[in-house]
């Protein structure tokens, strides 16, 4: 029977323990040096990666090909002057930083990171007698969760720049804050399609239903564009290039962060590059079938490790790539992506969804439900492009009207 | 039956207990904190605590699926959505001195009238419900419930959701 709240994980089936808080310490340890360590190695990936593409040579001096460059940085950072501006709101401007990291750590919590998860596995290794899932928590709402600890990270961004007590990093908090309420509306509807195609919230059975092939992955079970939609949202919610208007450099001297440094400025920095890890992370987990894949010789979990680090390392590369290749959107695009286009067709590609899960249950031809639900679809498109040129043609006109000087007449 | 014999018969749910009292303190003074703070934005953040605690009680009741909800609406868009209102209108840092209202009997007898109705609501409808032990309520039968039960009352509120979004909308804008 699983009746605990906060665990599907056969660990906890027969009473708890000793033996079983160990090893959930453990697990909590092993993870949070596992992000750390990544961070640094993302940081450094990051700078090379984009050196190579713009031709340059990058960090080459601290540790064999720079590798050490982040360590260095960040001891520069902890050695710099912690400055508070006189006109601040001390308090809130040393929690905002541990606001925004927090919430990067707790994400990943529900990352399946290893496991069998082949042919015939469940995703359960042994340690030390006992059966566990290879993921610190496997919460039963376990999207949810990800999704509220995403949409807690709002926070540390609002209040830093708040608490600044200062004009530019102001503005960039109401943009970024703006920015990330529009853009989780987006997220969690493309969630909707996997969820409904998975039938569970937690993300281990989210893996275990992806097992088998690459068939079987989400982002083919759901027809891509859930997983395009949850690419750009997230991209968005990231603050990443190409959506990195809270930090526009040339608008807002640095956003939100304008006034932190040392040790604070490293948190934000710490943050934002957790948040990378963790976000590709879910990705591979929720669309790329997590660590399932092919198993061969040797300790199947240990494969399972090694199918999940590939394919972060390959998202990895695809955000850092955006920022190498995308110029910044002006911030009206932005929300028209937002709103105009990522909600409605997350919605509309997750009724479809449903209308051929409907479908399936009933026996009904695929192809009719397919044209039928399309048909409705384009329908709704149309009259919502009608909507929005009515509504812009209306504007323009008013716009016209009040230009115009009266006396010109 | 002695009355040892009655108490040792009830199974108190000491941690469960202490917890319980721990949040709910936390809570209290949050709140109390969030009327009697002098700075507006100081005033949404001892809410988002408020929140929390409100959040946590319900993990503490086993309902995973409402606690989650409870963190990313509440506290994830609606004081989110509050703080934007502050910082595009008036954010200062610091004191503000006219956050204070003069109307205070009638604020206080509103806010005792309302806790009684609650309190007497809750005690009324639950008074002899006895939950089972090891009670927890699954997203699944959250969704059953909604969709078959309550489906009535949940379009209901379906449609006050849109007629209130339409009016804003009507009201923001004149296109």
């Amino acid at each position: 029977m699983r009746t605990n709240v906060f665990a599907l994980d056969p660990l906890f089936l027969d009473d708890v323990g000793f033996e079983e808080v160990g090893i959930v310490l453990l697990k909590v340890v092993v993870a949070f040096v596992m992000l750390l360590v990544s961070v640094m190695l993302m940081v450094w990936f990051e700078r090379k990666f984009i050196s190579d593409m713009q031709n340059r040579i990058g960090p080459n001096v601290a540790g064999p090909f720079g590798i050490l460059q982040t360590f260095a940085d960040g001891i520069k950072l902890f050695f710099k002057e912690d400055l508070i501006p006189e006109r601040s709101d001390r308090f809130v401007f040393k929690l905002a930083p541990y606001l925004s990291l927090v919430p990067a750590f707790l994400v990943f919590v529900i990352v399946p990171i290893g496991g069998d998860f082949g042919e015939d596995g469940d995703g359960t290794v042994t340690w030390f007698g006992h059966e566990t899932f290879l993921q610190v928590a496997d919460a039963p709402v376990g999207v949810l969760f990800f999704l509220a600890m995403s949409s807690l990270a709002v926070y540390g961004v609002m209040l830093a720049g708040w608490s600044s007590g200062s004009k530019y990093p102001l503005l960039g908090s109401v943009r970024a804050s703006a920015q990330m309420v529009s853009y989780e509306a987006a997220l969690g509807l493309s969630l909707a399609a996997v969820i409904l195609k998975t039938g569970s919230l937690s993300s281990h059975d989210i893996a275990l239903a992806q097992t088998g092939g690459i068939v079987n992955w989400n982002v083919l079970a759901t027809g891509i564009v859930p997983f395009v939609i949850f690419l750009i949202a997230g991209t968005a919610e990231l603050n990443r290039p190409p959506f990195d208007l809270v930090e526009a450099e040339q608008e807002l001297v640095g956003g939100f962060h304008t006034e932190y440094s040392s040790l604070r400025f490293a948190l934000f920095f710490l943050a934002e590059f957790m948040n990378t890890v963790t976000m590709s992370a879910i990705i591979v987990t929720l669309f790329f079938g997590g660590p399932a894949g092919p198993t061969y010789a040797g300790p199947a979990w240990l494969w399972g490790m090694f199918w999940f680090m590939l394919k972060l390392l390959v998202f990895l590369g695809v955000f850092v790539w955006f920022r190498a290749t995308l110029p910044r959107l002006r911030y009206d695009q932005l929300m028209d992506l937002g709103w105009k286009i990522l909600i409605p067709l997350s919605l509309g590609w997750f009724l479809f969804v449903a209308a051929l899960e409907i479908g399936d249950n009933r026996g009904w031809s695929r192809v009719v439900v397919a044209i039928v639900s399309g048909a409705a679809l384009a329908l709704g498109a149309l009259l919502m492009s009608a909507a929005i040129s009515a509504s812009r043609r209306q504007r323009l006109d008013e716009q016209a009207e009040s230009d115009s000087p009266v006396g010109a007449r | 039956m002695s009355a040892a014999a009655v108490l040792a018969d009830i199974d108190w749910h000491v941690e469960q207990q202490v917890f319980f009292y721990l949040i709910a303190t936390t809570q209290v003074v949050a709140a109390w904190r969030v009327v009697t703070t002098k700075n507006i934005v100081h005033a949404a953040l001892y809410l988002v605590v408020v929140l929390a605690g409100v959040a946590a009680q319900f993990i503490l009741l086993g309902a995973e699926f409402i606690a989650s909800t409870q963190v990313l609406v509440y506290i994830g868009a609606v004081i989110v959505l509050f703080l934007f209102g502050i910082m595009l209108t008036q954010a200062r840092i610091g004191a503000e001195n006219d956050l204070d209202q003069p109307n205070r009997l009638p604020a206080v007898l509103t806010a005792g009238l309302l806790a009684i109705l609650t309190v007497s609501t809750v005690i009324r409808t639950f008074e002899d419900v006895e939950l089972p032990d090891n009670s927890r309520t699954t997203t699944a039968s959250v969704s059953d419930s909604i969709f078959s039960d309550y489906i009535i009352a949940f379009e209901a509120v379906s449609v006050l959701l849109l007629a209130a979004l339409i009016g804003a909308i009507v009201v923001a804008r004149k296109d």
